[in-house]
């Protein structure tokens, strides 16, 4: 009888196309929008991912996110490195220094400062130049996107000159640092070469970073900071979530792009439904004969569920076709890199296709279920 | 003929709503049908043909009475039961056919085996060679919208017969067809479905087909007024609507 539900289904191509494309359409919306959502929320600790030497970050115990960072003392750091589990400490600095080039173009910047004798805490990606000609006086690193941004439709090129904060630096390096929140350009120095690049506070320690000894666990040696200092420490990937939090929490985002979800779930499940409902009604009276004829309930709901799924999975495929395709396209554009189709995204949004399908199918189950087969005796 | 019955009603009744409301379409019904006849259900629309032929089939169950279908109590069995009890020993025949629109004459005529999970290739076999027997050989692959009345009827045909049932039950078979064609059509019937066997009923008011039955039992108002055996046995029969109750002339 899975033949006769396949036939029936694909009978009525224009009912059959439609219900695809609906499903399509939802699910392509959903991927998209998730996967965007996703790709922003991610971004808000782009810098703290691009950390790959430390696996814990300390810092003042009011910061709730990347940005938002309160200066700690000099001395802080040697109380962290006196933590036992502690193999090393550096300190990192964060500030906003305005970026102008020589051609008047400018924007505000993320400008991380290394520390000056390991340069531990910079991305490992590195387009051109090296790390190591951080060394040398008034050098910084942009990331690629940042260089698009300040020279735009020129080539990369190192040894160019811009200001920063009004001081005099000069581009020693091209990195493929992961995107910010905000398009700021992402500038990387040495700790007291940015802070002079900033300009000089009463403390400029914004983060510690510490890598712990071998065999001992990064959650565990956070408490234990925690415990000794009285400041807050994160591991790399509890430091992330706390932004992602802070931005769901504190933004509009998750708003607009719930709307947009719920959108699509809505369209998809009145849409599917209602087509769904109206290819059963118009098949009722077959339905109905083969109840007469000695098909059961059972069996005709299993030939609605494996119509509603084949229109599901064709619908899911081809809208995740659709979306990888989108992704592999923005992949490739400076404002969009980074937002990837995840799989997780994927798997929620073939969950929620299904409970669509699902409701589409049970409407029109139940309308079956209820005929009376004696009704094929009415004209 | 087989003399054995192979449905016998006894006192059916059958009521549709409550209360004030309550409609009794079948008011003590009395009828036996035998194997290897065609029983004909005669009447006025609106006298409870229909509904005696969905408690026969077990489509809908009597309010009161027995109703004894090849030996078993077909309202007595419980629903999976009386659905498989279906698949297994009845064939329909319906007035608008109720074909599957997507499915070919052929796939339409294999419905049944189909549903009784044999498998595609042997279930649409029988069912060419089943269509090829009743005419229609060259026209299996045909989609329903491409046939004409008869054609869908005969697809209809061969979807009623092809698992062998016991019991044939056609709801006016002939009153979406011009006369030669439900004359083609009866002739079949008689030809291809009557068999020792199997026992074939035909709700109709059509008196066109009245020469094909064996039996004829004449109802009204919910019930069976009169049977008649053998009812064109050396005569030649026209029925004409008088008051609302058929009524025999012999000529």
């Amino acid at each position: 009888m899975n033949f006769v539900a396949w036939k029936m289904l694909t009978g009525d191509r224009a009912k059959y196309l439609g219900l695809i494309f609906t499903i399509a359409f939802c699910t392509f919306l959903l991927e998209n929008q998730t996967s965007i959502f996703a790709g922003i929320m991610k971004r808000t600790g782009s810098q703290i991912s691009d950390v790959t030497d430390a696996e814990i970050w300390v810092m003042d115990p009011k910061t709730e996110y990347f940005d938002q960072t309160k200066r700690l003392k000099d001395t802080d750091l040697n109380r962290v490195r006196g933590v036992e589990g502690v193999q090393w400490a550096v300190k990192l600095f964060k500030g906003n220094p305005v970026a102008r080039t020589l051609d008047g173009k400018f924007d505000v910047s993320i400008c991380l400062g290394l520390d000056d004798a390991t340069l531990a805490g910079a991305p490992r990606k590195m387009i051109l130049g090296s790390w190591e000609r951080l060394r040398e006086p008034d050098s910084v690193v942009i990331d690629k996107a940042g260089y698009q941004l300040l020279y735009p439709d020129q080539p990369l090129q190192l040894d160019r000159n811009l200001e920063l904060n009004d001081h005099q630096a000069t581009i020693v390096g091209i990195s493929d640092a992961s995107a910010p929140f905000a398009s700021y350009p992402v500038m990387h120095a040495r700790y007291s070469q940015a802070v002079n690049f900033v300009g000089r506070e009463r403390t400029q320690l914004s983060f510690i970073l510490v890598k712990p000894q071998a065999g001992v666990k990064a959650l565990e040696l956070t408490k234990r900071i925690e415990d000794t200092t009285g400041l807050r420490a994160r591991t790399s990937e509890q430091f992330q979530w706390d932004c992602v939090v802070y931005y769901l929490k504190h933004t509009g985002i998750p708003v607009n792009f719930g709307i947009t979800i719920a959108i699509a779930l809505i369209v998809g499940i009145v849409v599917a439904g209602q087509t769904f409902y109206i290819f059963t009604i118009e098949n009722l009276k077959q339905f109905g004969a083969l109840k007469a004829i000695g098909v059961t309930n059972w069996r005709i709901t299993r030939m609605i569920v494996l119509q509603a799924v084949i229109v599901g999975a064709m619908g899911f495929s081809i809208g995740s076709g659709l979306c990888t395709a989108f992704f592999a396209i923005t992949l490739q554009n400076m404002a969009t890199r980074g937002m990837v189709l995840l799989w997780q995204n994927v798997l929620g949004t073939g969950v929620a296709i299904f409970v669509v399908i699902i409701i589409a199918s049970l409407i029109s189950i139940r309308r079956v279920l209820v005929l009376e087969p004696a009704a094929v005796f009415r004209a | 003929m087989n003399s054995e019955l192979a449905v016998q009603c006894r006192g059916v009744e059958k009521a549709f709503g409550n209360g004030g409301g309550k409609v009794l379409a079948l008011r003590g019904v009395d009828l036996d049908v035998r194997y290897g006849e065609m029983t004909l259900l005669v009447g006025p629309s609106g006298c409870g043909k229909t509904t005696l032929l969905s408690v026969i089939a077990g489509l809908l169950n009597s309010t009161a009475g027995e109703v004894t279908v090849l030996g078993a109590r077909i309202e007595q069995l419980p629903g999976r039961q009386q659905i498989l009890f279906r698949r297994k020993n009845l064939g329909f025949v319906f007035q608008q056919y109720n074909l599957l629109p997507a499915l070919t004459a052929a796939e339409n005529g294999a419905v049944p085996l189909l549903a009784a999970g044999i498998s595609r290739r042997k279930a649409i076999g029988e069912a060419k060679r089943l269509l090829s027997t009743l005419g229609m050989g060259d026209r299996v692959d045909a989609l329903p919208k491409q046939l004409s009345g008869g054609e869908q009827q005969r697809v209809a045909l061969t979807r009623a017969l092809i698992h062998q049932p016991r019991l044939l039950v056609c709801d006016e078979p002939t009153a979406a067809l011009d006369a030669d064609t439900g004359q083609s059509v009866m002739e079949l019937l008689a030809a291809e479905a009557v068999r020792p066997e199997r026992a074939v009923i035909v709700v109709t008011h059509d008196n066109r087909i009245f020469g094909f039955a064996d039996t004829m039992a004449r109802m009204d108002d919910g019930r069976v007024i009169s049977v008649e055996s053998e009812p064109n046995a050396g005569s030649e029969h026209v029925f004409m609507p008088h008051h609302g109750v058929i009524q025999e002339v012999r000529v």
